[in-house]
This record gives structure tokens, sequence and C-alpha cells, in this order.
């Protein structure tokens, strides 16, 4: 059996239609089986409400008197786009304000605009003779606007992976803030009422779909930016019209020590026209597994710590070598449901018309990472070979004479088979010295806890510990701890001007 | 109840705690303290019908306090409940309901203020209670 969207929206146009939430479609589904609930259900309505940094908006200004072209542009001192001439721009969510960093952005722009507060627009340009104008401040509602777009490249993402810390300090990030030794769990995403989550091979989300953006009604526009459904990590490109949203539904935020960024409700209508429909909206929580990641591994390729799926995420504990770790959801649960419930009182209304995609999103697409043609600096570029160690039992005075005579600052200490066990500086020399006690060997006076770095560990990594550490340099070891040279901030002025690439 | 006790060096140096538990016998749970070498900050908890006798005698001793009344506070306008700060307080103060809306557990928060830090909607916040 099949049901055409015809159909569908005929019974709809009758108060008919069968209209649910998504949360309720596997319990529908295992009650009545799929056959019946095909026959039953005519709408699926899903909702998710989390942060979704790649948001933003078009604003089309109207012309001055006299006209301006505006080159460079300011909202409430956040910067926006200057290259779509005249007067149109795109603000970006995360763009942060030049006067209050990361208090204040492009998002909070937004939602000033929504909730119907005044934004200044401040704009330049080198003036031509079409444009003569050179300068512009004016304070603007959104109702002084012709168009004001909301159009974001990358939302609604199927799911995300979780993240947690296992590194000894905490970690602020875009997944919040990631307590150190593994003291909590973070997760976004709404599960099994997420948008793709109900239809991973997008039969019945694509192009021209009628959507819930921000509490108007938008549309898909298609294929999301970074999109990878064949992964399991769908994401769409949506727009809506931001003159008819509500402030409940955007909300501009700050995580903090990474930056802003805005929460979005998003919603999508599914019709039920056939079994693989009901299939794939009878998906539960604890259908979607994701990686719980290691946050505190600087790198694009983060390891798995474990599996997990949206039901554990969602109990507030999650097993983690043997520990029950606490989770937070960054995305809210209460506000997704809100989400899919209004859609759904909006179809049962018969305010929005379910429409097959124009054009289909392909359900094959594979994120690729970047293209890099040039690499950037990694540590053996700059390092310094020459190294200069003491042993560990040798004496204070010892490793006093290799300081002075190889002119450096640091001495890594090593064992009897050659391998690093400690640091020694002047500074820790120096205060042997002025207070002579017990302490006669190097090991009796060295640093055992050692901040070291890698031949092919990238400078920027390398960089963050010496900052962290409040350190000027570290030894450059090999997987036996071997040291193979070492890195100090001398070696850094390598950098400046390329000279690194030689 | 609750008591913040801020103390000089000076007085930093007389166990000023330890004082008041010996004199009037109030069994008294610090839950917070920093002290470094010009002052210190004690947050302290104690049964509701002591507190006076408890002021008074921090009060004989040097220290200066505020009785806090409140633990950290939600502005409900600004939280999605999203859930962000149940991981991140070391007490348990936050939870999500049955409908997934955040609650608290007032009493049992120390006012560490990392939930603060934490939240990404500006809507927890510590009352200015001077």
């Amino acid at each position: 059996m099949k049901k055409s969207i015809d159909l569908i929206n005929e019974r709809v146009r009758d108060g008919n239609a069968r209209v649910v939430t998504a949360d309720a479609m596997p319990g529908i589904v295992a009650e009545l089986g799929e056959e019946e609930a095909l026959r039953e259900v005519d709408v699926v309505t899903t909702g998710t409400f989390g942060a979704m940094c790649s948001s933003g908006a078009f604003f089309n200004f109207g012309h001055a008197e006299p006209p301006i072209r505006m080159e460079r542009i300011w909202l409430n001192d956040v910067e926006a786009y200057g290259g779509l001439a005249a007067v149109d721009t795109y603000i970006g969510a995360t763009q942060q304000s030049t006067t209050r960093e990361d208090q204040y952005g492009g998002a909070h722009v937004i939602e000033d605009f929504i909730a119907g507060k005044s934004v200044e627009l401040r704009a330049m340009s080198r003036g031509t003779d079409c444009y003569p104008r050179r300068t512009i401040t004016t304070d603007l509602l959104l109702e002084h606007l012709n168009q004001a777009i909301m159009c974001n490249p990358r939302n609604a993402y199927q799911r995300y992976n979780a993240a947690i810390n296992t590194t000894d300090r905490m970690l602020h990030t875009y997944m919040g803030m990631l307590l150190p030794n593994s003291g909590n769990i973070t997760f976004s995403g709404a599960g099994g009422l997420n948008p793709i989550s109900n239809d991973p091979k997008l039969h019945m989300i694509g192009n021209g779909v009628p959507i819930f953006l921000g509490g108007a009604q938008g549309m898909v526009i298609g294929e999301g930016t970074q999109s990878s459904p064949a992964g399991g990590f769908g994401t769409l490109m949506v727009s809506g019209n931001m003159k008819e949203m509500s402030q409940d539904y955007v909300r501009a935020a700050t995580m903090q020590g990474y930056g802003v960024t805005l929460y979005l409700g998003v919603g999508i209508p599914i019709p039920v026209v056939d079994l693989d429909v009901v299939r794939s909206t009878a998906v539960r929580d604890e259908d979607i597994t994701v990686d719980l990641l290691d946050y505190g591994v600087p790198s694009r390729s983060r390891p798995v710590v474990r599996k997990v799926n949206y039901a554990q995420l969602r109990s507030g504990l999650v097993e983690v070598n043997g520990e029950e770790v606490r989770t937070s959801s960054l995305s809210s649960y209460r506000k997704a449901k809100e989400v899919a419930e209004t859609l759904k009182v909006w179809v049962e209304q018969g305010k929005v018309n379910l429409v097959l995609p124009t054009r289909p999103i392909s359900p094959e697409t594979r994120v690729m990472p970047m293209h890099e043609s040039v690499h950037g600096p990694r540590v053996l570029d700059i390092m310094d070979k020459r190294v200069i160690s003491v042993g560990e039992t040798e004496e204070i005075r010892a490793a006093a004479q290799k300081l002075l005579k190889g002119e450096t600052n640091h001495l890594p200490v090593i064992n009897n088979s050659g391998l690093l066990v400690g640091i020694v500086t002047t500074y820790d020399i120096s205060k042997a010295v002025a207070n002579p006690g017990k302490a006669t060997l190097v090991r009796d006076i060295m640093k055992k806890k050692v901040v070291t770095t890698t031949p092919d560990e990238p400078v920027d990594i390398a960089v963050q510990k010496l900052e962290r550490h409040n350190i000027s340099a570290m030894p450059v070891v090999d997987r036996e701890m071997h040291v193979v040279a070492m890195l100090t901030a001398i070696n850094l002025g390598k950098l400046i001007g390329g000279r690194w690439l030689k | 109840m609750k008591l913040l006790v801020n103390f000089s060096k000076k007085a930093g140096q007389k166990p000023i705690i330890a004082q008041v538990v010996k004199d009037t016998g109030v069994l008294i749970n610090v839950e917070r303290a920093i002290i470094d070498s010009s002052e210190g900050e004690a947050l302290i908890d104690i049964p509701d019908d002591t507190c006076r006798i408890v002021k008074e005698k921090l009060a004989d001793l040097g220290a200066t306090v505020r009785v806090l009344e409140h633990g950290i506070i939600l502005d409900e306008t600004e939280c999605v409940d999203c859930g962000a700060c149940v991981s991140v307080c070391p007490h348990e103060v936050f939870y999500l309901d049955e409908h997934w809306v955040i609650r608290l557990r007032e009493g049992r928060c120390v006012l560490c203020g990392r939930c603060i830090d934490a939240c990404p909607h500006h809507a927890l916040y510590q009352k200015d209670e001077a």
C-alpha cells in the first residue's frame, strides 16, 4: 500500500488527517503494526532545538539618500559581509562584536531584531559616481528592512557525537564545559525527534519541503554544507522569513571560551506515504548511536572512547571505564518537543501544504576533510636538534656546567637507558645552589613531570602547551621517550616570514 | 542555613571556625573555603536555629558574616532547558524533571559559580546580597 501526497493533503483539508509527533510513532507502530500504522498516520512531525552555529541572515536595508554602496558594515558593532553590493548584507551567527567580544555577536543581532529591538547600522564606502555617500549610521527595527531572510548553510544535524575530556584540565569547547578526568559528558540533538533521523535516506526531506524554522514557516533549500548522510550525519540548508519568527525559537548564546552561537528550533513534517516512511519514523532514541569522543585530543580525528545511544545519553548517566559519568544535553529536549507539537498543530490546521521534494538530496554524500596543499609547520620543521642532556645520577655541578656550555636554560634528564625522566632548568640549579641542602644529584632537584612534544606535532598545538604550562621550552621525544630535540621559544622565530619552509 | 564568612589576614591566623565550634558546640559544615596570605572566605552551613549565636561569635572574632538566603538563581525567561548545567555542578543541584524542565535543589548549592560559566544563555546568576 502507498498513500499519495495529494490524499494526505486532502485529509488535512477535510480535517481527517492523523498527525503525530515523532516520539509517538514507535509506540503506534509497535501497537498497530506497520501496515495499519501506514493507514492510520498521515504526517509525522519532527523537531530539534539546539546550537546551530552555521546560521545567519540576509538583510536588505533599502537605499539611503544620497545612496551608498556599503563596503564595510556593522550591526551593533558586529561586522556583516560587505561584498553583496549596495544595501544587501549577510550576517553570520558566530561573528563577534568588535566591542563586546563573545558576549554579543551575529546571533544576538538576529535575536534582537526578532525581539523588536533597535539595531544600529554603521557602514562605510569609498563613494562612486552612482553611490556618492561614504558613511551612514542609523537605528533600524526589523520592520524597516525590506527583507530579513534567515538562510542557514548547515542546520539540523542528523545526530552529533558526544564529548568527554580525559585530560587533567578543564576544556571550554563548542560542546560546552568539559570537566577534567572524564568528569562529565555533553551531547546535542533530539535523538528520535530529530528531523533527518526520521528520514535518513532523505526520501521525503529535500529541496522545497516546508519546515518550521525559528517559529516561522520556512523551507529546505537543499543539502546542507558538510552534510554526510552516508555516514549518518546529514545536514540541511534552510531558509525562512525572520519577520515571522519568534524569540521563543531563536536564541543567541555564548559557549564560554568558544564564542557566540545561535540556538534555533527546526522541525520538518514528514508525510507518511509508504512503509519505508513508517519504518524510518519509528526510530527510537536507543536506535541512534553516536561516538563518545575525547575532546582532550586536539586533532580532527579524536579517539572514540565508546559508542553510546541517545537513550543512554538522556538517562543522565553513562558508564565509561567502569565509572558512571553524568551527562549534559546542550540542546533542549523540551523545546524540541514544543517544535514538533507546534508543527503538528500547524499541519492539523491546514497551514502547511505538504509537498514532495522538488529535487532529491543524495543520501550517498560523504564529507571530505580539507585538502591541504601546504601543510602547516610541525615541530620537526623548527626544533633544535642539538640536544644536551644530563644523566639523573650526575651531580648538580655537572648539570650547571652543561647549562653554561650549551648556552641553554633547559636540560632534559635521562636515565641509564637513555629515556627522558625529568628536566632541570637554570632556576632549579640556582635554587639548589642558593639553598644548599641534602640534594647533590640531578635527580634530587629535577622536575619529574615533563611537558613534551613530538616531531610530527603541529606547531600550533606545541605552542598551546608552552602557553598553558607557562614554560619556554620542552623536549621533543620519540615514541620510546628518547629525547630527539628541544623546542624552545627561540625556535618559534623561524615561523616568521615562512623561514621554516626553506 | 548558609553563611558567607570573610576574615582578614590578621584574624586568618587564628582558627576562627574551630573556635566557634568549640565555644558554641554548633557543628559547622564548611562547604567551600578559599584562604590565601591576605584574606579568607568560607561558606559554612549551620542549623537554622543556631544562626544568631554563630553569627555573633564569628563577629566577635573579627570576621564579617553574611547570611546567604539564596543559592544560584535561574532566570526562567532566559533558560531554554538545555541541561548544560546538569553535569558540571559538583553538588547535583540541577536536574531535568519528567517534562524536561530544569529544576533546582537550591539547598545543595554552595555558590561555586561553575554553572554560571557553563550556561550558554546567561540564565544563571548569583544574587548580590550585600
